[in-house]
């Protein structure tokens, strides 16, 4: 029996549907498949569609970061970690995405894709349609740089979804619920590293301390909120990050001390008259960022494998 | 790919809906069906031992198929779906629809006493009981868990946490000092 592909010799004889694929497949299913995305009546359709943006697009850059990882990381064991905090994350950006989607247009039926769907969102968007905040575009530094920067998002992200799971849209709800349980693993996974480099080495203190220094300038833009997560915060189906300020710094006092660290006296670096990350408004870093994470979707836009 | 929706496969014989049984027999018999699917990243569980299929019912000639993610990054998931198709259209169950169910959202809780002696069985340590939902601030974890994960293969409670995650997300990687083996655990989630 001969085939013309390799693909074809592995499919052979696994399924008998006409469509049949093998693995992980052809293409993904919607992650919001069969779930009942109606926008409760006084929620506003259009703000819960950006918010999740927002919240997706912070998850997916993020994500996008810790994937460069892969292959470069310290230990075998880390290089796995860093992996599967990614995909957690992708997970939550898909199932943002999906629900900012099904908001911004109910389509046909439950389920059914908005206008270009997640992977629209995901691959087709401009730079400054991006709403994620700067944190998590910023370029790729070495290990103490990143857990620095894992430590203060995860810390902050779980803030965020401990509050959101009891969002007024049920399904933002539920992703954040999901969230949660996974995003307690990551800041865990980040403080415990983030003591051992700290209390480590000469070396090690002086990259943890590096790391915290460049990324300081952009926490406070974490905490700021958009006039979008404002008017979802009023009416019970967001969060204002603003609120989390005070558990976000509780922690940090906790891991800081015990990693013999400093937090930096840096200045908060400006947006541009005010706009930041959640306007569009991002570093030179993001560009290249979305070349690489777009480029394989827009050369063959639709295609699948 | 939007709906787990496919029509009945050429040549299939139909075993499933056989006349005489009542609705609840065939909806018990795509339920039996549904059950036997595995786990493609553990697949010494049934998706019944893991606790992911939620429910089961079937109205006017449709089977529809309820299950809930485990992790949201899963790419099981996708996999999960197709195979309930797939064992549903074997079995004679032309019509098929997968939904998901978001809430309550999965926990490690919901894999049977049967599934955790599955794991143990492949070397994998089951999840202890999942954490609780807490009222205030989610605490902080920065020293390892005063009850420590048992070796699957001695039973000793000297084992390390070696890493968080290992070859997926829901589990983690120990080391056993006594009989020194490596062995992963199904975090508790």
């Amino acid at each position: 029996m001969s085939f013309d592909n390799a693909y074809e010799a592995i499919n052979e004889g696994s399924r008998d549907e006409g469509d049949g694929h093998w693995a992980f497949g052809t293409g993904f299913a919607d992650p919001l498949t069969g779930v009942d995305t109606t926008v409760p009546a006084d929620v506003d359709a259009a703000d819960l569609a950006v918010y999740c943006l927002m919240l997706g697009d912070d998850a997916l850059v993020m994500s996008h970061r810790l994937q460069q990882w892969c292959t470069n990381a310290p230990e075998l064991e880390d290089e796995v970690a860093l992996a599967n905090i990614a995909l957690d994350l992708l997970g939550q950006a898909r199932l943002l995405l999906a629900r900012a989607a099904a908001a911004d247009s109910p389509g046909p039926g439950p389920g059914g894709p908005g206008p270009g769907g997640e992977d629209g969102y995901a691959f087709f968007r401009a730079e400054h349609d991006f709403r994620n905040v700067r944190l998590a575009e910023l370029e790729r530094g070495d290990f103490g740089e990143l857990i620095a920067r894992l430590l203060v998002f995860a810390t902050w992200r779980l803030a965020l979804l401990q509050r959101l799971a009891a969002s007024r849209d049920p399904v933002l709800a539920a992703v954040a619920a999901k969230g949660v349980k996974e995003v307690t693993y990551h800041r865990d996974y980040a403080a415990q590293w983030l003591i051992r480099l700290g209390d480590g080495t000469t070396f090690s203190r002086e990259r943890a301390q590096a790391g915290l220094e460049t990324i300081w300038p952009y926490v406070a833009e974490l905490f700021t909120p958009h006039e979008v997560e404002r008017r979802m915060a009023a009416c019970g189906a967001g969060v204002d990050p603003a609120g989390v300020r005070g558990e976000f710094d509780d922690v940090l006092a906790r891991v800081l001390p015990a990693a013999t660290l400093e937090i930096p006296d840096v200045v908060p670096r400006a947006g541009v008259a005010g706009r930041t990350g959640r306007h569009g408004v991002h570093t030179e870093a993001m560009g290249y960022l979305l070349a690489e994470l777009q480029s394989v979707a827009r050369a063959y836009p639709g295609a699948t494998w | 790919m939007v709906t787990g929706r496919a029509g009945l496969p050429r040549g299939a014989v139909v075993t499933g809906r056989t006349g005489g049984a009542g609705p609840g027999a065939v909806t018990a018999t795509a339920r039996a069906v549904a059950e036997t699917v595995t786990d493609p990243e553990l697949p010494m569980l049934t998706l019944a031992d893991l606790g992911v299929l939620r429910e089961v019912s079937e109205a006017g000639g449709t089977v529809t198929v309820s299950i809930t993610p485990t992790y949201t990054g899963c790419p099981a998931m996708d996999a999960m779906r197709d195979d309930l198709v797939h064992a549903l259209h074997l079995a004679g169950f032309s019509d098929v629809e997968v939904r998901t169910v978001l809430q309550p959202a999965w926990s490690t809780d919901w894999i049977s006493a049967a599934g955790r002696r599955k794991l143990t069985q492949a070397g994998i340590a089951p999840p202890r009981g999942a954490p609780q939902p807490v009222t205030g601030p989610i605490p902080l974890t920065l020293a390892p868990p005063p009850d420590p994960v048992r070796c699957p293969r001695c039973g000793s409670a000297q084992t390390r946490l070696v890493s968080y995650f290992s070859a997926t997300a829901c589990r983690s990687l120990h080391r056993c000092g006594a009989c020194q083996e490596p062995f992963e655990h199904v975090k508790e989630i």
